[in-house]
């Protein structure tokens, strides 16, 4: 099953282009890494895809409906790059946040709303932190807290954006083991945007390279044998990308 | 005289119901509007009250319709601020301003048409709780069911908006549609507001509540009712404490509020020593 149909996407700021002619399927399953330089337009292609921003040109189905009509929020999980205006001071506790992602996910009565809190935060190992206030976790709590929030509605879709920037090393691995569990244990789909190239290729089975346009769609493997991008990058540049594998 | 001698007048008993339900909605309101820093718009919407109040009285309404009177207009503008934030990007300080710039404006011109500043006038400025009509309760209950009725049932959004607009949006909740709401709730708040603390305080009780309770809480749902609690205290106590020292009712709520909210300040600062578990 298609879980995502984007055809002629482009997007454009001030007259400028961001993104230009992006087209590509996601099937139900598929755990793609999407990479590429800064302002190549990946957070736009994730907006666009969730109808943050409205695209000049092309169309966007999700789960086979046409953006216009699209109703089914209950089965995306969105984790943003940074939660906008963040106030560290803001009084929602860690179960009030988790709580919100239930909102687009029809009703439940009081227990079972609790039970999919209480999964979602020990799928996260975060739930020691249920009574905490979210504005006194550290960054990598929060984040957990966040994609805990995503999770629990048990998506379809999982959409990531950049969600390991404010990580150590040791926990961006953790993170990233964790999601690939999501997404081989439930078969969760995964859409994540990074700039961690290195860790993204050793866990997904595609990797989407953009900067403005779909520059290479493959595996990661393919991306670092392929001539292509030898010529496109140079071989230094591509070895830096590929050398840890 | 005796406390409980205070609460057998029909007078005082009209002031606190109609103080509480009041202090009640700009709290809770209010908690929305300070997260989201949207804390002036009680400001702006208070002087475009100040507008519809000085034509309502320059077309000699009585008093009770003075404050339906002022409704659409006030209505009108909360609408139009957000407008001005999103169509025009106009920063959202700026648009209050604007608005509160007419507003104020617009009523002193019509003040000075109809003979300029009088004791009618200035009771809407200053508030007069304690000459609260009967039908004017009764438009008070009516409207803190509209108000608190429409929160309930649309919270979670209300707070989904609030933590972040953009994962609300994401979530598939039609983030201007509750914007708008917001706007038009806090309109209707603001007008029922004028008449406990008057025009120019209207915003204090919209903004110290929230920030006191903020100091204390833990929780979203229980900062929501530390600060109606909050501002129920200092609207019952400053009434009676008005009434029995003759003092002015309204400025003597606000600064009760301001004195509990030294107190929160001093209660985080000494809580904080003690670690988190």
């Amino acid at each position: 099953m298609t879980h995502l149909d984007i055809k002629g996407l482009c997007c454009s700021y001030g007259g400028m282009d961001v993104l230009s002619d992006i087209t590509f399927k996601v099937a139900q399953g598929d755990y793609i890494g999407i990479v590429g330089p800064n302002g190549s337009g990946k957070s736009t292609l994730i907006k666009a895809v969730l109808g943050l921003v409205k695209p000049s040109r092309g169309s966007v189905a999700i789960f086979d409906a046409d953006f216009g009509s699209f109703s089914q929020w209950g089965r995306i999980g969105y984790l943003p790059q940074r939660i906008k205006f963040f106030n560290p001071n803001f009084p929602g506790t860690v179960e009030e946040i988790v709580r919100l992602g239930l909102l687009s996910g029809g009703s439940r009565t009081a227990k079972e709303t609790e039970a999919a809190i209480d999964r979602a935060l020990d799928m996260m190992s975060v739930a020691g932190l249920k009574k905490r206030l979210i504005g006194s976790l550290s960054g990598g709590q929060q984040q957990r807290v966040l994609l805990a929030r995503a999770m629990v509605n048990s998506p379809d879709l999982l959409i990531l954006d950049e969600p390991t920037t404010a990580l150590d090393p040791e926990t961006r691995e953790h993170f990233y083991s964790l999601v690939e569990g999501l997404n081989r244990v439930s078969g969760c789909t995964i859409l994540l945007v990074t700039h961690d190239t290195w860790s993204i290729g050793k866990y997904a089975n595609r990797f989407l390279y953009i900067d403005k346009k779909i520059i290479f769609d493959g595996s990661f493997d393919d991306f670092c044998h392929s001539d292509e991008m030898t010529a496109f990058f140079g071989e230094h540049a591509q070895h830096l990308i590929c050398h840890r594998h | 005289m005796l406390i409980t001698e205070i609460f057998t007048y029909g007078f005082m008993q009209r002031a606190l119901i109609s103080g509480l339900l009041v202090g009640i909605l700009c709290a809770v309101l209010g908690v929305f509007l300070v997260l989201r820093r949207l804390s002036l718009i009680g400001d702006g919407l208070s002087h475009v009250t100040f507008g519809s109040v000085a034509l309502a009285l320059a077309l000699n309404t009585k008093p009770l319709y003075v404050t339906v009177a002022a409704l659409p207009a006030v209505l009108l503008s909360s609408l139009g601020i957000l407008r001005l934030t999103d169509r025009m990007k106009i920063y959202g300080d700026a648009a209050i301003g604007i608005v509160s710039a007419a507003g104020i404006a617009g009523g002193v011109v019509l003040a000075a048409v109809s003979g300029g500043f009088n004791v009618d006038l200035f009771s809407y400025l200053f508030g007069n709780i304690l000459a609260i009509s009967r039908g004017e309760v009764l438009l008070a209950v009516a409207l803190f069911i509209l108000v608190i009725g429409v929160v309930i049932f649309s919270y979670q959004q209300l707070f989904a908006i609030t933590f972040d607009e953009e994962l609300a949006r994401s979530s598939g909740i039609k983030v201007e549609r509750i914007n708008a709401l917001l706007a038009l709730l806090t309109a209707l708040t603001v007008v029922l507001a004028m008449k406990v603390v008057g025009i120019m305080l209207v915003s204090a009780l919209l903004i110290i509540p929230p920030v006191t309770a903020l100091q204390i809480s833990r929780g979203f749902r229980a900062t929501l009712f530390t600060a109606a609690a909050i501002s129920a205290l200092s609207v019952a106590t400053g009434i009676i404490v008005s009434f029995m020292l003759n003092l002015p009712t309204g400025a003597l709520i606000v600064l009760l509020n301001i004195v509990l909210l030294l107190l929160a300040i001093s209660w985080r600062k000494i809580s904080f020593r003690v670690p988190d578990p």
